[in-house]
């Protein structure tokens, strides 16, 4: 076990080194110029526009950039801002809470709900509740998040004004409901119909049927064999989704104003500020390798029969 | 009566389907997968639906002209968000009103259809065929290959896909659809390649795959003539549901005003330009999404209906 | 089912209730009339976080702007007219050669530290924000001091660190030295860049950005990152423009519909401009709160003259491709009536403004639109696009100009979106512009040279058409000349007047400031900067 954690995590190596190069070469072919970017849409004065790149290191060339910005990123610098030369670290630790918060809020959303409706639909399979959550999250799944977004932030918010339409303080709770629920819904559906086609494959198990043949109680049919088996496939999904939904956020956050790291993000990219966009993308892809390890780890809990060495 | 309709349709509604089918239901022999599939298809109301779907928005796309006369691009101020939908009108092209430029919302609804079909169905054939190489190398010659490719699909599938598409569209000044179409499958394909993977690990180990090659199968031959047709069942079901996502992820970049030249007709686009006018002309904002969600739907109800038929545990 | 159908229905009766249920507001007829007004209450005011540290030479975009320009005054200002006022000067003379100018700084001045304001806080404050190792962003503004290049190189390091052209009297007296007479150098002075800085300032100019000390009507209380700024009323300024008010609140927004709403709402008292997607509605919503206001901006459309399609283009094209424009009915459209056709290349809310200067050429007449393109020769390849930026709402006019090219003359036209302001400049500078590009220019002193010689000059880094007329340069270089800044003005005009003879930019609209103000304050106003002018703003009691 021990050792089987230690070999991923030294594969995750490689993929840090990867994505960050990857990112870091993505940003660089974008066209515009950061430091041209201070003076708006005055023209900029060349004298200074070369003081600012020295200082900040972005005349020295390409591989040499990188490595720099590798050698700060193991020393925990994720390098300063170009516009009002702040530390890149303290915008993220501005954002990540923000986007963790309105990530969880979705993802416990989507985690009980989708199960719910997702055992609901399984167990009663082919009755009409069971057509019913079919056709909702169809539903759910086929309206585009921006639309759903555009569409509830008008209607609860403009027009019947139990929310306010914007998010005015993005560290509050309450005011993130609304996005939290957009955001999640996608996911929602996805969670419902994972567990219940998980649930309907494993109702038909040989341990099922000698569960049945035993005698035991429906109730602990159910929650001890048939849900236990069946959240494999569900959970897989549920640990990439953790990133994905702040990740995927960018669009929610944009529609409700919540100053997430998909806002942050956007705005980096208009302004070409590339520190940040390494650095966010690169904590997401280390975000979404160690949740894959706790979903791999999880398998052994769930699934006896997985023993890892 | 059904078997007939459904049989003229097969070239259109689904590609690999058809390529499976086509070895279909000799009387005399043993059914295989992909024809007990085939047949199974043919009795589900929801492929039925979605097929025809599918089918019909096909057409629109390849002929938008003969379901709307009007030009999508041609604006009349005068008639700005003149008509609210009527209908009575149908099929006229004040049908659904006009938008903030006077231009016939139903025109350019029909018009849309085109970017999305497009997006939809070229980045999935590209993330197919790349991502099913790729997952097929990965899968079949293990070792070295297998943790390199494994490597590089992390990078890529940890790299969100909204937030990858922006940075890589936003590298091009000049965008059409091929671009829309490049930067999707340059971060999709590892979807499909995972998948491939997987299915050919567990078919290399496959007594007919050892018995091949006991008899002197080449390479090429082993992958093509043997893993690939039983190892492709689950990548036609993630492709056909990854289609409606990409589809979505198109009109997602629109909206986010990476997409295309005011010429070019998307219903991202028009969705953008509604959400400045939602308190004002819901309208405008309505159909493009409406026909987006439709479009959705028919494919994710395809997959799903391929799924089941494809997936034996299911019946 | 029923949760299917339930989930149904409210999107579909969501969308056709928007259209139904108008929002009411805007009732909010005159209580105000017996209210009394309070001399300490608190303006608050819808700004975001300024970009840069709070020095005066380094602050470009408008969050800042709006914060530097309450906390320094500088030595002039200007009026609605567009004319000069004196605040921290008493008198600003230029010789006959408007080459040596002399400031009288006015007696008593003080810094919010009690410091003197003398002629070296202004002398050192410059000489600083010029040399090039400062980093600050605004300092091509003292290029036309003489010394410039000393400090400010366009290699290496600076050769000294002071300009020559800069010289103290005595306490209350200096003189700016130009490399070349400006007839109209005092309209420069009246940006916040020449603002003068305490000498602590040099010691720490980080402290100092983040805690700025100015001598101007409001104090920096607090600034709270990313929440709000505080100033209060400095009650020892001695200048014209006196707080009637307690201080402002700039709370630092991120949304401009969350502003709006809250506008709406009156827990704000006033924010920069109404969002696009209320334009429509703004002046139901506020009612008699609605300001609107000149803003000395213009939007343009410019041939990029380096390609094919222009190079060598007969100018009756241009002037019909701008015939062809209804600028009237897309002001009304697409804008709802918030912007005003422009009738010349100058906005208004500036010195030598005049109105149709560019004649019939900018009224819509698609008769004489489609004949002269005709006469003309037609467009090269009967196709132009007009380049934009799509992070910006240019989307909904560049469509409908191009609508209305296409259906008044048969010309094709297409927008041609970039991604983003950076895409569209890298474009633009890399001369690759297709066709056309828009364009659009605020004032940075409220003269009309500001529009023509920074925009249309040959060789000008606002030029970025590779526009080149000898013309409208000779008329450019009498203009500089001139003796005094209105006959310098005069002349200007007739350069402008040569532009139509030229066309390099199809003038489109002037700007408004769109905005509003809560009912717990009044006289609301906004500058033709477009930024809001927060002394007079009076607080109604609570």
């Amino acid at each position: 076990m021990g050792r089987y954690v230690a070999r991923r995590l030294l594969q995750m190596i490689p993929v840090f080194i990867g994505t960050t190069l990857l990112i870091f070469l993505m940003v660089n072919v974008l066209p515009g110029d950061p430091v041209a970017a201070l003076w708006g849409d005055k023209p900029p004065d060349p004298a200074q526009m070369a003081i600012i790149r020295k200082d900040l290191g972005l005349d020295l060339p390409l591989w040499q950039q990188y490595l720099n910005y590798l050698g700060g990123l193991l020393q925990g610098d994720f390098g300063t801002t170009i516009a009002g030369n702040r530390p890149v670290l303290d915008q993220m630790t501005d954002a990540f809470p923000v986007s963790i918060r309105l990530g969880l809020m979705a993802f416990t959303f989507e985690l009980v709900l989708g199960l719910f409706f997702g055992v609901l639909a399984g167990v009663k399979r082919g009755k009409v509740i069971d057509t019913g959550v079919t056709v909702f999250t169809l539903m759910v799944i086929s309206i585009p998040v921006f639309v759903l977004g555009l569409v509830s932030q008008q209607v609860f918010g403009t027009q019947l004004g139990w929310v306010s339409p914007n998010v005015k303080d993005s560290m509050d709770m309450a005011q993130l409901v609304l996005p939290a629920i957009v955001l999640g819904s996608l996911s929602l559906a996805y969670v419902a119909r994972l567990t219940r086609t998980s649930i309907a494959e494993n109702a038909r198990a040989d341990y099922m049927r000698t569960a049945v043949a035993k005698g035991l109680p429906q109730r602990r049919i159910v929650s001890m064999h048939l849900l236990r088996n069946s959240l494999i496939p569900v959970v897989t999904y549920l640990g990439t989704d953790i990133g994905a939904l702040m990740a995927g956020a960018v669009v929610t956050e944009g529609i409700f104003n919540v100053q997430g790291v998909g806002q942050l993000l956007f705005e980096a990219l208009a302004r070409r500020e590339g520190s940040i966009i390494v650095g966010i993308v690169t904590v997401f892809v280390l975000i979404y390798l160690l949740a894959n390890l706790l979903v791999d780890l999880l398998y052994a809990v769930l699934d006896p029969r997985i023993r890892y060495a | 009566m059904p078997e007939n309709t459904l049989k003229k349709d097969k070239p259109t509604v689904e590609e690999p389907a058809v390529a499976v089918a086509e070895a279909g239901p000799a009387p005399d022999k043993p059914r295989s997968l992909a024809a007990d599939a085939w047949a199974d298809l043919c009795r589900k109301p929801l492929f039925l639906l979605s097929g025809l779907l599918i089918l019909f928005l096909l057409l629109v796309s390849a002929f938008p002209g003969l379901f709307s006369s009007t030009d999508p691009t041609a604006g009349d101020l005068s008639k700005h968000f003149l008509t609210k939908p009527e209908l009575s009108h149908v099929f006229q092209p004040d049908w659904f009103g006009y938008d903030n430029q006077g231009r016939s919302i139903y025109a350019r609804v029909v018009y849309g259809t085109r970017v999305s079909i497009l997006v939809g169905v070229g980045v999935t054939v590209l993330v197919t065929v790349v991502g099913g190489l790729m997952g097929m190398l990965a899968g079949y010659f293990g070792g070295i290959w297998d943790t390199l490719l494994s490597r590089i699909t992390d990078v890529f599938f940890g790299i969100p896909f909204i937030l990858g598409a922006m940075v890589v569209l936003n590298a091009f000044t000049e965008r059409t659809v091929w671009t829309v179409i490049g930067a999707l499958a340059f971060l999709g394909w590892t979807a499909i390649a995972r998948v491939m993977r997987g299915a050919v690990i567990t078919a290399r180990h496959a007594d007919y795959v050892l018995a091949a090659k006991a008899l002197g199968a080449g390479t090429s031959r082993i992958l093509f003539r043997h893993i690939l047709p039983n190892a492709i069942a689950p990548v036609i079901v993630v492709a056909t549901i990854q289609l409606g996502v990409y589809i979505v992820a198109e009109s997602t970049l629109s909206y986010l005003g990476l997409g295309l030249g005011t010429n070019e007709v998307s219903w991202g686009g028009d969705i953008d330009t509604a959400s400045d006018h939602i308190r004002n002309a819901p309208h405008i904002l309505f159909f493009p999404a409406g026909m987006l969600s439709i479009t959705v739907l028919a494919f994710i109800m395809l997959g799903d209906a391929v799924r089941e038929a494809l997936d034996p545990k299911l019946r | 089912m029923r949760g299917a159908k339930s989930a149904k229905w409210v999107a579909i009766a969501a969308v056709v209730a928007l259209g139904a249920t108008a929002c009411g507001g805007g009732g909010t007829e005159e209580a105000n009339a017996n209210k009394e007004v309070d001399p300490n209450g608190i303006v608050s005011y819808a700004n975001g976080e300024p970009q840069n540290p709070l020095q005066p030479a380094n602050t470009m975009e408008a969050y800042g702007s709006v914060t530097i320009e309450a906390i320094f005054s500088g030595l002039v200002d200007y009026n609605d007219k567009g004319e000069i006022t004196m605040t921290n000067a008493e008198s600003v003379t230029p010789d006959k050669d408007n080459k040596v100018w002399t400031v009288k700084l006015k007696k008593g001045w003080k810094f919010h530290n009690g410091e003197e304001v003398t002629a070296k806080s202004f002398v050192d404050a410059w000489n600083w924000a010029a040399n090039v190792e400062n980093k600050q962003v605004n300092s091509s503004w003292f290029s036309d001091i003489e010394g410039y290049a000393d400090v400010h190189p366009e290699k290496g390091k600076p050769k000294k660190d002071k300009m020559s052209g800069l010289k103290v009297v005595d306490d209350q007296t200096f003189t700016i030295t130009l490399a070349d007479g400006i007839p109209y150098f005092h309209y420069k002075l009246a940006y916040p860049v020449f603002s003068p800085l305490p000498s602590g300032f040099f010691k720490d100019p980080e402290g100092y950005g983040e805690k700025p000390v100015g001598n101007g009507p409001y104090k920096l209380k607090s600034w709270e990152h990313k929440k709000s700024i505080q100033l209060v009323r400095n009650d020892d300024y001695k200048g014209p423009d006196k707080a009637k008010n307690g201080g402002i609140d700039l709370k630092a927004y991120t949304s401009d519909t969350a502003a709006y709403n809250d506008l709406v709402s009156n827990n704000v008292d006033s924010m920069p401009i109404v969002p696009n997607s209320e334009l429509a509605n703004y002046k139901e919503d506020l009612g008699d709160r609605a300001i609107e206001q000149d803003y000395s901006a213009i939007n343009t459309i410019n041939p990029a003259f380096y390609t094919k399609q222009w190079k060598d283009i007969d100018v009756k094209v241009l002037q019909g491709l701008s015939m062809a424009i209804d600028r009237d009915t897309i002001n009304k459209t697409v804008f709802f009536g918030t912007r005003e056709s422009a009738t010349s290349w100058v906005a208004k809310g500036v010195l030598g403004y005049e109105a149709d200067t560019c004649g019939e050429f900018c009224k819509y007449n698609p008769k004489k639109a489609k004949a002269l393109i005709k006469e003309g020769g037609g467009v090269p390849g009967n196709k132009i696009s007009i380049q934009y930026n799509a992070d910006q709402p240019h989307k909904d006019w560049v469509v409908a100009v191009c609508n209305s090219i296409k259906q008044a003359t048969g010309v094709e036209c297409e927008g041609d979106a970039k991604t983003d302001f950076q895409a569209d400049l890298k474009v633009r500078d890399a001369k690759q512009v297709k066709s056309m590009y828009r364009s659009g220019w605020v004032l940075d002193y409220p003269f009309n040279g500001n529009f023509l010689r920074d925009l249309f000059g040959t060789g000008v880094a606002g030029n970025k058409a590779d526009f080149s007329d000898k013309k409208f340069d000779d008329l450019v270089k009498k203009a500089d000349a001139a003796a005094t800044v209105e006959e310098s003005a005069k002349l200007y005009t007739q350069a402008e007047k040569q532009l139509a003879n030229t066309f390099p930019g199809i003038p489109l609209w002037y700007n408004r400031t769109i905005s509003g103000h809560s009912e717990n304050v009044k006289n609301m106003k906004f500058g033709q900067d477009g930024d809001p002018i927060f002394t007079e703003v009076e607080v109604y009691k609570k």
